[in-house]
């Protein structure tokens, strides 16, 4: 039976017995008030795909599951037209649980008791949103993807395929081997977070560093001569700034 | 729970057919002889000529001593620290007498003082219980602190409370399902807070990662298959408890619970002749997270390996393209009954 007012709930959990517990605790509060289950989750991606179909207000998220953690899951979902209110679930205290305290932001400790959760439940629709930013900084780890909404949708981009990002004048361009995508983020946070596989070599653009295939001169331009970046699996080919050229010297060196 | 008893006389008195003791012994005694010869000799060369002297009549003296107490090893375990120390004085003593009677006859060496020779062997082995017994005191307080470390490492407070979790969830729908799964959990709670400085049978040991794994497989479900070869296994041969359960659970941490994939966990015991091995293999992602627990894990299980089975017990591990293995190697010391 769904009620109008019904509050809609998703859980996200790769543990099946997990998922059944929350699921019997939530017939419990639904004698309170109404709720409805709109769909479970064993993944964070399984939950985007989930969310892109259905809409909720609720999701009772787990932080640590395999593949994408619960951090980035939720990281991806703030970029959906009307994201949900997210509390967090977790077995153990881990270290994001601090950063929760500190910036106020929803969570449950496994095993979680009835009476938690039908406070949690009852404010969900006033708590504050959680913030992208707030979220970035508890996420101890550069997230796997990078997601580009699509239609109401979330599509996610694999890290490990991008070949570069590139700052244009409002979006990020994110180029694989297939395609380009735009993306409404900044490129500096970008290089910050994923500093381990990308580099910089230019002010608007940073390459990853696994698809740099190697470097050849450019002497297109009368009396100055410039240097390019061969990236694998693009016929594109990047200039490297005159301030940057000493990623080449430090390329060349990790090669040997 | 059968179990050999490694109380205060077993620990004191060395075990004399660990390889560790009985290389230490004969080392020593060559020092010794070794001190000797430079003491007697007048110059350089000379040493050299009194120690062959001494070492002809010295080590077969050593020798024979660790070959008969390597033999009378468990009936002198089961004796009282004093009497045990007395009856190897006194064994010595004579073994010493009667390689000396023999050597003159057959070496024709001169047999002139008998009773020095006897008070040397006398000494000398009272300095060596001596040492063992210092030895077994050094060792003795790392042996209660990596208990201590053991079962603060040990147990993820992550499973503790993942399993609680799971056990709640079966309770309404299963409750049968439940009351195995807390069974399953109390025995494992009992082993882990137990004294466990005693070598327990690798039966318990292997009954103990089934419960285990039991509940997580509870959690994970088809993603965590086990393959067990353990058709082979030496069910009597002793082991310090805890040697496996806790590579089990890195196991499932780094192998299994990363990935949505089902993963094989695979445990395989088995002995060739005086060694039982133990292998247990997982998938392993390179891209996977740290590894700093595991490595306290292995440093850890390493570490009681050393002390209870000195130089005869190995621990390897090894990281392939897909797939991650430890192999543990220790003696086959079966179990009284």
């Amino acid at each position: 039976m769904t009620h109008p007012q019904a509050l809609k709930v998703v859980i996200a959990d790769d543990e099946t017995p997990a998922r059944s517990r929350v699921r019997d605790l939530l017939e419990d509060c639904a004698s309170s008030f109404p709720i409805e289950l709109v769909g479970e989750a064993a993944s964070g991606r399984e939950l985007l795909a989930l969310l892109g179909k259905a809409s909720a207000d609720v999701v009772l998220l787990d932080i640590r599951m395999p593949e994408m953690d619960g951090l980035e899951a939720a990281q991806h979902l703030l970029r959906l037209p009307e994201p949900p209110s997210i509390i967090f679930t977790t077995a153990y205290n881990d270290h994001a649980l601090q950063a929760f305290e500190l910036h106020a932001v929803d969570y449950l400790v496994k095993p979680i008791r009835l009476r938690r959760l039908h406070d949690a439940l009852s404010r969900a629709r006033a708590i504050t949103p959680l913030r992208l930013d707030v979220l970035q900084r508890i996420a101890a780890e550069p997230r796997k993807h990078i997601s580009v909404p699509e239609r109401g949708k979330i599509m996610l981009i694999d890290v490990s395929d991008i070949r570069y990002l590139r700052a244009e004048a409002k979006y990020v361009t994110v180029r694989t081997a297939v395609r380009e995508h735009l993306v409404e983020e900044s490129l500096s946070r970008l290089e910050q977070e994923f500093s381990e596989q990308f580099v910089r070599i230019h002010r608007s653009c940073l390459v990853a560093k696994a698809h740099i295939m190697g470097f050849e001169k450019d002497s297109i331009e009368a009396g100055e001569s410039r240097w390019l970046v061969l990236l694998n699996g693009i016929d594109e080919r990047l200039p490297v700034s005159r301030r940057q050229q000493h990623i080449i010297k430090e390329f060349g060196r990790n090669l040997q | 729970m059968a179990s050999i008893n490694q109380n205060s006389v077993g620990t004191l008195l060395p075990d004399f057919r660990n390889l560790g003791v009985m290389l230490r012994v004969l080392m020593i005694v060559t020092g010794l002889t070794l001190v000797a010869a430079i003491l007697k000799a007048s110059n350089w060369a000379a040493v050299i000529q009194q120690w062959i002297g001494i070492t002809a009549i010295v080590q077969p003296i050593a020798i024979l001593s660790v070959l008969l107490l390597g033999a009378a090893n468990s009936w002198l375990h089961k004796l009282e620290y004093r009497s045990a120390v007395s009856i190897i004085v006194l064994a010595e003593t004579a073994i010493t007498v009667l390689v000396l009677r023999f050597g003159a006859l057959v070496l024709d060496i001169e047999m002139d003082d008998a009773g020095r020779n006897a008070l040397l062997a006398a000494a000398t082995t009272i300095m060596l219980i001596g040492y063992f017994n210092l030895r077994s005191r050094a060792l003795s307080p790392a042996l209660a602190e990596a208990r201590l470390q053991a079962l603060q490492a040990r147990i993820r407070p992550h499973f503790l409370f993942n399993s609680i979790n799971a056990v709640l969830s079966l309770i309404r729908a299963e409750p049968k399902r439940a009351e195995a799964a807390l069974e399953d959990m109390a025995d494992l709670f009992r082993v882990l807070m137990a004294d466990n400085r005693k070598l327990a049978p690798l039966e318990n040991e292997v009954e103990l990662c089934r419960q285990y794994l039991a509940l997580e497989q509870l959690r994970l479900g088809p993603r965590l298959r086990i393959d067990w070869h353990v058709d082979k296994m030496p069910k009597d041969a002793l082991t310090p408890p805890l040697v496996l359960q806790p590579l089990l659970e890195n196991a499932v941490y780094h192998g299994i619970e990363p990935s949505i994939e089902p993963g094989v966990v695979s445990v395989n015991i088995y002995h060739v002749r005086d060694q039982v091995h133990m292998v247990l293999r997982n998938p392993y992602r390179k891209d996977g997270s740290h590894h700093a627990g595991n490595k306290m894990a292995l440093g850890n299980i390493r570490e009681r390996l050393a002390l209870h089975f000195d130089a005869e017990a190995t621990l390897q591990a090894r990281v392939g393209d897909s797939e991650y293995e430890v192999h543990i190697t220790i003696p086959y010391v079966r179990a009284e009954r």
